[in-house]
């Protein structure tokens, strides 16, 4: 086997060396890892923010936390999921490295942009942490409604300018994808040639673009209130501070898709190669891509059904979320009917994925039960959502990361990892899933409200079980991510296709080459054709 | 993709005609603010504003002249922007 | 690599980076809309008090800056280098009487006793309130946005004095040109809505 330099011992530009060939890359790939690694610190804090809060409430009264701290901590815990780790996640680790890769390109559009866009993420979290002291972490939920936002002395208008400006790496991410895209692609690649998860960063992108300045504009004016008192949201002096909420959900539901939508992506790659068989309904899917990323920036107030809001208002936003929830179901039929009849391979990122499929599906289906008003009303601000969104949310985009994870990280690193580990780990982190969080949507029906630090007695065994979920849940998590390095002691000897797939990552060495490819790739005029993929794997005695 | 810019122009003159079309509009919009028509007055105020914004957009801009490309999104943001006012008064106007 | 020769993808760029603007200031236009509807009366009284010359005055002044950029912009591609260059510096000159203008309609109001969390407009009624709150953080904004705009037209000044902007390559020019016109784009919309409305 040929043996190609890797983009790690290359750095670009050349003249760096050691730390600075990373601190100044203009490689999307070191980009990518960087963004790795910045983001697995994040969400490993985040997570055990999350069990600290569990903990909390696994026993009635105040467990370690009091209330205020409590406060802050599932502030802290909602910022850092949500800014730090799930909106940026996949787009910036695999879409950055993969992007350019999969379309036959050597880098994104705007390489220094891109670097841009990672100084701009940690100058992001650098504030957030500049937040946590002298007057505290805010203690508003990661919502930051009005009036309590404005007149409340905890650190607010620091964490929000953090959420501003990691705002602004999203916005130049979505536009650096966008001009890639319509810009870079193979001369072979037309638009019905790219690859679903391009696809779904296309879409992704275009969100990301158009929906972040809506929540620019919101934070700054957060800011503003909090130092000039113009009274923009402040009923005695004009204001209404339900518009403080349509413009801050404006912005957070389609982010909910900016979310999920690079998720669904991998998906749609694992699949069809883990079943050795084209994706079912390619067009549809992209359809859909497109379809959720527009009809979801039409359903913002279905978040604001008990705010005062009128009768008008909440009957059309309902039923617009409804029409929302048919092509993300497209999508689920569509990898469930790639399963069937096909070839079944299984390995960690299949199972990753499955774990989605069913973990999504909850998670949409409860999703129904907040769109319609009518079940919205007693569930809401209950456990209920919290369950909600972190069935779509975790096990959504969550799993979604994890199987990307595993799906490329013998592309990007060069080395294989244990699969028995990678299984357990899914088995706990799944198992503790369920755990933790079924318990939930069943407080929130028996009335427990939500970012509460403290409950009523008929509440504490589910509460106790929740916390039993989130300690095998937090182990999965743990024994995952050391699975992951540990595999980083072997040498890099894994082959340019592991798994069988089509798409063009998987014709180049693992890991690539600084400019991606060594000869021109083959870009199929199907993307997920896999006659040639069976041929050479019913020619060889054993995969790989 | 080009090596060179693809050289497109307005002639001065062109662009000259459009600043005194520009001004004549922003002249237009100002007498019309003296008339009382009610509700009307915004309504007006805006169409011509939008027809100002047109002329520095298709010339000043030249998406006259650009694909479809930018044309479209240029669209879909207007339509964003326009849902977003609009549908807000789902809410605003029925109370 | 990739953008060096890419032109068209430079602009589509910031054509991207352009809708994000228009969208930024779309939230603070939520707000108008809202409260103009509820306090149209409150905002016609507003608008008397805003002085219409400086209103009228600051609009043409765009109009020409915008005219000017455009026009050195064909220059360049004429490769009439000094066009090119009085373009720029007409239009930077406009910026800077726009700017100005602002601040002595601002220090105007603000002598009256017309700024945010003043008592003037605590005692007066909630819809002037609203009318000048909305008044000072969307000019204020905007006000941000010239001054970003004029960098950009400055940068690109001095580079076409250098010869680093050339016909071949006047990408720099066109997208600090796009700009430009975008922060008079929004221009001609504020101007009705608080200057016109009586």
């Amino acid at each position: 086997m040929e043996v190609v330099t890797s983009f790690f011992e290359t750095p670009y530009p050349s003249r760096y060396k050691g730390i600075w060939s990373w601190l100044l890359t203009k490689d999307h790939k070191r980009i990518g890892i960087m963004y790795l690694f910045s983001i697995l610190f994040w969400f490993l804090l985040a997570v055990l923010l999350g069990g600290l809060l569990r903990l909390e409430l696994m026993f009635p009264g105040k467990t370690i936390l009091n209330a205020e701290m409590y406060n802050s901590v599932f502030t802290l815990h909602g910022v850092i999921m949500i800014f730090l780790f799930i909106i940026p996640a996949i787009p910036a680790v695999f879409g950055n490295f993969f992007l350019p890769i999969q379309i036959g390109t050597d880098d994104v559009f705007f390489p220094k942009l891109n670097l841009l866009s990672w100084y701009l993420y940690m100058a992001g979290g650098v504030i957030a942490i500049a937040s946590l002291f002298s007057d505290g972490f805010p203690d508003t939920g990661w919502t930051f409604y009005v009036p309590f936002s404005i007149s409340t002395h905890t650190n607010v208008s620091t964490a929000v300018f953090a959420a501003f400006v990691l705002g602004m790496a999203s916005m130049l991410t979505g536009l650096n994808f966008i001009t890639t895209i319509h810009r870079m692609r193979d001369k072979q690649m037309g638009w019905m040639q790219i690859p679903l998860f391009t696809w779904t960063l296309y879409a992704t992108s275009w969100v990301q673009l158009l929906a972040t300045p809506v929540v620019s504009i919101t934070l700054l004016l957060v800011i503003i209130e909090r130092y000039v008192s113009v009274g923009l949201f402040d009923p005695s002096r004009g204001g209404d501070p339900i518009l403080y909420q349509h413009l801050f959900w404006m912005y957070s539901h389609p982010a909910v898709y900016i979310m999920i939508l690079p998720g669904m992506g991998v998906i749609s790659e694992i699949i069809p190669v883990f079943s050795r068989k084209s994706i079912f309904g390619y067009k549809a899917i992209v359809a859909s891509s497109m379809a959720i990323a527009i009809a979801g920036s039409l359903v913002w107030a279905h978040h604001m059904y008990t705010s005062g809001m009128s009768d008008t208002a909440i009957f059309v936003f309902s039923l617009l979320t409804f029409v929302v929830a048919i092509p993300s179901a497209i999508k689920v039929f569509s990898w469930v009917s790639t399963l069937y009849k096909g070839s079944i391979q299984m390995a960690p990122p299949l199972f990753f994925a499955l774990c989605f499929i069913y973990l999504f599906s909850v998670g949409g289906l409860t999703g129904l039960v907040l769109g319609a008003a009518g079940t919205d009303i007693h569930v809401h601000d209950t456990h209920f959502v919290v369950a909600h969104f972190h069935f779509t949310m975790f096990g959504g985009t969550g799993f979604a990361f994890f199987a990307a994870l595993h799906y490329w990280w013998p592309k990007m690193f060069g080395r294989m990892y244990d699969f028995k580990k990678a299984y357990i780990s899914a088995i706990l982190v799944t198992g503790g899933f369920m755990f933790h969080y079924v318990p939930m949507f069943i407080l929130g029906l028996q009335g427990m409200p939500r970012r509460y630090f403290d409950y009523l007695p008929q509440y504490a065994t589910g509460n106790f079980f929740a916390g039993f979920g989130a300690a095998f849940m937090i182990i999965g998590i743990f024994l995952m991510m050391i699975n992951l390095v540990l595999s980083l002691r072997k040498p890099m000897d894994a082959s340019s296709d592991p798994w069988g797939g089509t798409t063009l990552e998987w014709q180049t060495a693992s890991p690539p080459p600084l400019h991606n490819f060594m000869t021109e790739p083959v870009v199929l005029d199907y993307p997920y054709d896999f006659t040639g993929v069976v041929e050479k794997y019913s020619s060889d005695d054993k995969g790989e | 993709m080009e090596n060179t810019h693809a050289l497109h122009y307005f002639e001065y003159k062109t662009l000259f005609i459009i600043l005194l079309t520009l001004m004549g509009l922003t002249g237009i919009t100002v007498a019309v603010s003296y008339l009382d028509l009610g509700a009307l007055n915004v309504w007006i105020a805006l169409v011509i504003a939008s027809i100002k914004g047109s002329f520095v957009l298709l010339f000043f801009m030249h998406m006259k002249h650009e694909g479809k490309v930018l044309v479209f999104s240029f669209l879909g943001t207007v339509f964003f922007l326009g849902i977003m006012i609009s549908f807000t008064f789902w809410d605003v106007a029925f109370r | 690599m990739s953008s060096h020769s890419d032109a068209s993808g430079k602009k589509l760029g910031m054509w991207l980076f352009l809708y994000t603007e228009i969208i930024l200031f779309g939230g603070l236009f939520v707000l108008y809309a809202v409260y103009f509807a509820r306090y149209t009366s409150d905002f016609a009284e507003g608008g008397k008090e805003l002085n219409r010359l400086f209103g009228v005055m600051n609009t043409i002044i765009l109009l020409v800056s915008s005219f000017a950029v455009a026009a050195s912009i064909t220059a360049i591609q004429k490769k009439e280098k000094k066009i090119a260059m009085a373009g720029l510096v007409s239009a930077l000159a406009c910026g800077l009487i726009f700017l100005i203008n602002k601040y002595f309609e601002w220090s105007h109001k603000i002598h009256l006793g017309i700024f945010p969390n003043s008592e003037k407009l605590m005692d007066g009624p909630q819809g002037q309130n609203m009318f000048f709150g909305l008044y000072y953080v969307i000019t204020g904004l905007h006000g941000v946005h010239i001054i970003i705009g004029m960098t950009l037209l400055f940068v690109s000044l001095v580079r076409v004095k250098k010869d680093r902007v050339t016909h071949k390559n006047f990408t720099l020019l066109e997208n600090s040109g796009l700009y430009w016109h975008l922060v008079d784009l929004i221009w001609i919309f504020i101007f009705p809505l608080f200057y016109l409305v009586i």
